[in-house]
């Protein structure tokens, strides 16, 4: 077993345990903590896949800015007299059913698709590359999602502002 | 066990997209059921750049994955104060008790 493979295996478990571990803990905290550790995992597989930028975008934006926006979510949004923090969950059976049958059909047909598979070449440094298609054939793409980000910061701080009364 | 290759990829990819499914559909916080939404973008990111490395030379899929992250953000943003105005008016995130559309 290689070093690859190793590396691998070690960030495919921790995100798959910590992501399990956010969906059947009831503990609001541990369920933001396991998303946290699945999300840093992720970053290390996207390494593995030689995207170095979006392996620091990923630990940028989302363990720093989402999982932080996420708790304060959590902070303001529970009582904190009485049981608090606590999560339950509904139709627990139903959805493993639907989650498992879903699981063996993708499983399958990740087994019997015939991927047009390359041998991959040497990971090479992707983020000349990124920022010279961004800033040419994906110009407008780019502007569209500046706009985005805008347009979601201003709506955001609007709605959640207290009313003036 | 043989080599890690392309199907490492998209196995690990399909259970952190059920997983984060499955918070979806089961849990009853608000809060956890963007958690989940946000798993399932991370298991399409990973599809998207397992896919640029073993099938494509261009860097298409990891662009594509780039703008994935930045609606994400986006949503989680505008998602989260939604959840704040139910709160303020609901006193609750509980997406059960927040029916007050229904008939």
């Amino acid at each position: 077993m290689s070093y690859f493979d190793l590396t691998f295996y070690v960030f495919a478990i921790g995100a798959v345990v910590s992501a399990g571990m956010m969906v059947f803990s009831r503990n609001l905290i541990y369920c933001a903590v396991g998303l946290l550790f699945a999300l840093a995992s992720i970053a290390g597989i996207y390494v593995l896949l030689g995207a170095d930028f979006l392996a620091a975008t990923q630990l940028l934006v989302y363990v720093g800015g989402i999982l932080a926006l996420l708790l304060f979510g959590i902070m303001l949004s529970v009582k904190f007299t009485g049981v608090e923090l606590r999560t339950g969950t509904l139709q627990m059976l139903p959805g493993l059913i639907i989650v498992a049958g879903l699981f063996l059909l993708l499983l399958r047909m990740i087994y019997r698709a015939e991927w047009a598979v390359q041998t991959p070449g040497d990971m090479l440094p992707t983020t000349t590359t990124i920022g010279k298609r961004i800033m040419t054939d994906l110009l407008i793409p780019f502007e569209i999602a500046s706009i985005l980000l805008l347009i979601a910061l201003i709506g955001a701080a609007y709605m959640a502002r207290r009313e003036r009364s | 066990m043989m080599a890690v290759g392309l199907n490492h990829f998209l196995v690990l990819s399909a259970l952190l997209f059920v997983l984060g499914l499955l918070a979806v559909l089961t849990k009853k916080n608000a809060v956890t059921v963007l958690m989940g939404i946000e798993l399932i973008l991370n298991a399409a990111n990973i599809n998207f750049i397992a896919f640029s490395r073993y099938a494509d030379t261009d860097l298409d899929g990891q662009l594509f994955a780039l703008f994935v992250i930045i609606t994400a953000a986006a949503g989680a943003a505008v998602a989260l104060a939604i959840v704040l105005n139910i709160y303020k008016q609901m006193r609750s995130v509980n997406l059960d008790e927040a029916d007050t559309l229904a008939g």
